[in-house]
């Protein structure tokens, strides 16, 4: 028995990532959207040691510099601000905070609503139900707004920003984590468990929690978009991130006053936050297809019936 | 049917308690509306009488019960910087919020309903892929950037729309536009999945089989029977809407509830915040209520 799986998975990954690949190659949309994100990672990751400081360089010469023209060198391709600062060299910088807010407040959501999952469906306590009520009460009312408030409250900091934006996200994850729990806990294994003498919490954490983790992941990945919107609405509106530090939508929001004598100031970031939520969604979706056995099929053997 | 409804209603009645004490705390922590609306130079006699006037020299458990007690009649509490009945503004402002909110949300339902059944026909083909990333682009953009664009483009450039206010139709344009893209774009979504699940299903092969035809079985038999998850979704983004309605009302200059809350809450004038919310959430309430009879009366199997 083991020996068959063994050889089994010994040969599957390199199998598997091919057929990925050549799905991926037949959803022409989809492979621009993972090159892009790719290109933006590696933008994100390493630009810096490239950029240097330019992005807080300012250049009176350069203000309002019209983009398209390599007079400057190709840091001002994309035209400068009215400081003079280069806006490629922003968006680089700009990507960093822009991910990363986005990456901690999903990843928080996440491990917070997961936890509080796990307890609400596992327990028959008076908190699993004070647990569910919370988040009726955050799920009831518009997130934004309620976003606004906390962080008109709490002051405008990076960490505040991660902690409105993950409160806002975390009932999502809370239910979705206790309706596979209450699924789970009825289950065979978790019975075999407990009549061998598991305590809860071992049970929780080493039978259900492994069990409900995939779930969870796929809902972050396509959280992430939402996030990153809701983000760069708050930086623009004003209080999300403050200045010297600098996301997308602040950018935007910057740019907005100049609007008639220099659009692209606030063009390029908006552009770059539509790509980055775009190529997430597409690929979500064509992973959504991937997923559904009954409409994998549009993506694998097309060529080869048409033939 | 009557007591379903109560048991919404009472439901909704505890989690908008709740949600007005976390909001009514977290005001109060924002700081002292008197440095916001006196003159900087007041002096403290005058600070002093300010915060008696509107209550702020009582503690904030204090200042809460008697909130509550001031609901029960009905009472919400004036607000501080307009000098009036805060639930007075907050309801003069509801209706723009309204209509705007109506008439996206009605658009993109009809076409979403078009063009993500036209779509899940032809699966894979020409329209549906257009289809596709026209939707996701739209569930995908930046709503603020949109509407800045909108403006650069239409209003500087052309000069065929008005930049923001109120007044004509030619106002209503961008701020619809601009206020569909998300419900337009999510919705296209669930009916072109729906409609993929449904026009797969045993029924509809009968239909094509007795030669019915292709309009008939689109429209008439699959969408009729995809429009459930429709709806819950619509639903949903009918109450997204005020995010939309806050990004879209800030940028276009439209007097409505969305730009009147995140006034007051900058303004720290905590008793429209207050109403504001009471608004917004028994409108949503009541609109989850209309959902579910909505239910009903679509799915015969469904009976409170």
């Amino acid at each position: 028995m083991t020996a068959i799986t063994n050889a089994a998975s010994a040969s599957d990954p390199a199998g598997r990532a091919r057929t990925f690949f050549n799905c991926l190659k037949r959803d022409r949309l989809a492979l621009a959207a993972a090159i892009f994100l790719v290109i933006l990672a590696i933008a994100t990751l390493a630009g810096p040691l490239l950029i240097g400081d330019m992005a807080a360089k300012l250049g009176l010469r350069q203000r309002n510099l019209p983009p398209f023209s390599l007079d400057h060198g190709w840091l001002y391709f994309l035209g400068a601000d009215t400081l003079g600062r280069p806006i490629l060299a922003r968006l680089v910088v700009g990507a960093q905070n822009t991910l990363g807010i986005a990456l901690a407040a999903v990843v928080t959501s996440m491990l917070v609503g997961g936890v509080l999952g796990l307890v609400a469906g596992y327990s028959e306590r008076w908190y699993s139900q004070v647990i569910q009520r919370l988040a009726d009460i955050i799920m009831s009312f518009p997130s934004l707004l309620l976003a606004l408030i906390v962080l008109y409250t709490l002051g405008p900091s990076i960490s505040n920003l991660i902690i409105v934006l993950a409160l806002t996200r975390i009932p999502i994850y809370l239910r979705t984590t206790r309706a596979e729990v209450l699924e789970l806990r009825e289950r065979m294994f978790v019975s075999a468990a407990k009549s061998m003498g598991a305590r809860p919490l071992r049970i929780v954490l080493r039978h259900i929690a492994p069990m409900a983790l995939p779930t969870l992941l796929t809902i972050a990945a396509i959280d992430f978009a939402t996030v990153i919107l809701a983000e760069s609405s708050l930086s623009f509106l004003g209080l999300g991130i403050q200045p010297p530090e600098f996301t997308w939508g602040a950018m935007v929001a910057n740019g907005r006053g100049y609007l008639a004598t220099a659009w692209w100031i606030s063009f390029w970031p908006g552009l770059a936050i539509l790509l980055t939520t775009l190529s997430l969604n597409l690929l979500s979706s064509w992973a959504r297809t991937m997923a559904d056995p009954q409409q994998r099929w549009r993506l694998q053997s097309l060529r080869k019936a048409s033939r | 049917m009557l007591s379903f409804i109560g048991r919404r209603a009472s439901h909704s009645i505890i989690s908008v308690m709740g949600l007005l004490a976390l909001v009514f705390f977290l005001t109060r922590l924002t700081g002292d509306p008197s440095s916001l609306f006196l003159p900087l130079d007041s002096t403290a006699e005058a600070r002093a009488a300010f915060a008696r006037l509107h209550g702020f020299d009582q503690p904030v458990y204090w200042q809460f019960l008697q909130y509550l007690r001031d609901l029960l009649s009905l009472d919400f509490g004036e607000s501080v910087r307009q000098n009036r009945s805060a639930m007075a503004v907050a309801l003069e402002a509801f209706p723009q919020t309204l209509k705007l909110a109506v008439v996206a949300m009605a658009l993109s339902t009809i076409l979403a309903l078009v063009a993500g059944s036209l779509a899940a026909a032809r699966p894979g083909g020409l329209f549906d892929r257009a289809v596709t990333l026209v939707s996701l682009s739209g569930a995908s953009a930046p709503d603020f950037w949109v509407a800045i664009v909108g403006i650069l483009v239409f209003a500087v450039t052309f000069e065929l729309l008005p930049t923001s206010g109120t007044g004509s139709y030619l106002h209503w344009i961008l701020p619809i536009f601009v206020l569909m893209l998300r419900p337009f774009g999510l919705l296209v979504q669930v009916v072109r999945g729906a409609m993929l699940a449904a026009l797969a299903s045993p029924y509809i092969k009968t239909a094509r089989a007795k030669g019915l035809p292709r309009q008939k079985i689109i429209f008439g038999h699959a969408l009729r029977n995809s429009l459930l998850p429709v709806i819950t979704v619509a639903g949903d983004l009918t109450s997204g809407l005020i995010n939309g309605a806050v990004i879209v009302e800030t940028v276009f200059g439209w007097p409505g509830i969305g730009k009147l809350m995140i006034d007051a809450i900058i303004q720290r004038d905590f008793a429209v915040v207050q109403s504001t919310i009471l608004v917004t959430a028994t409108a949503i309430f009541i609109l989850n209520i209309c959902i579910d009879i909505l239910y009903a009366v679509l799915d015969p199997r469904i009976r409170y």
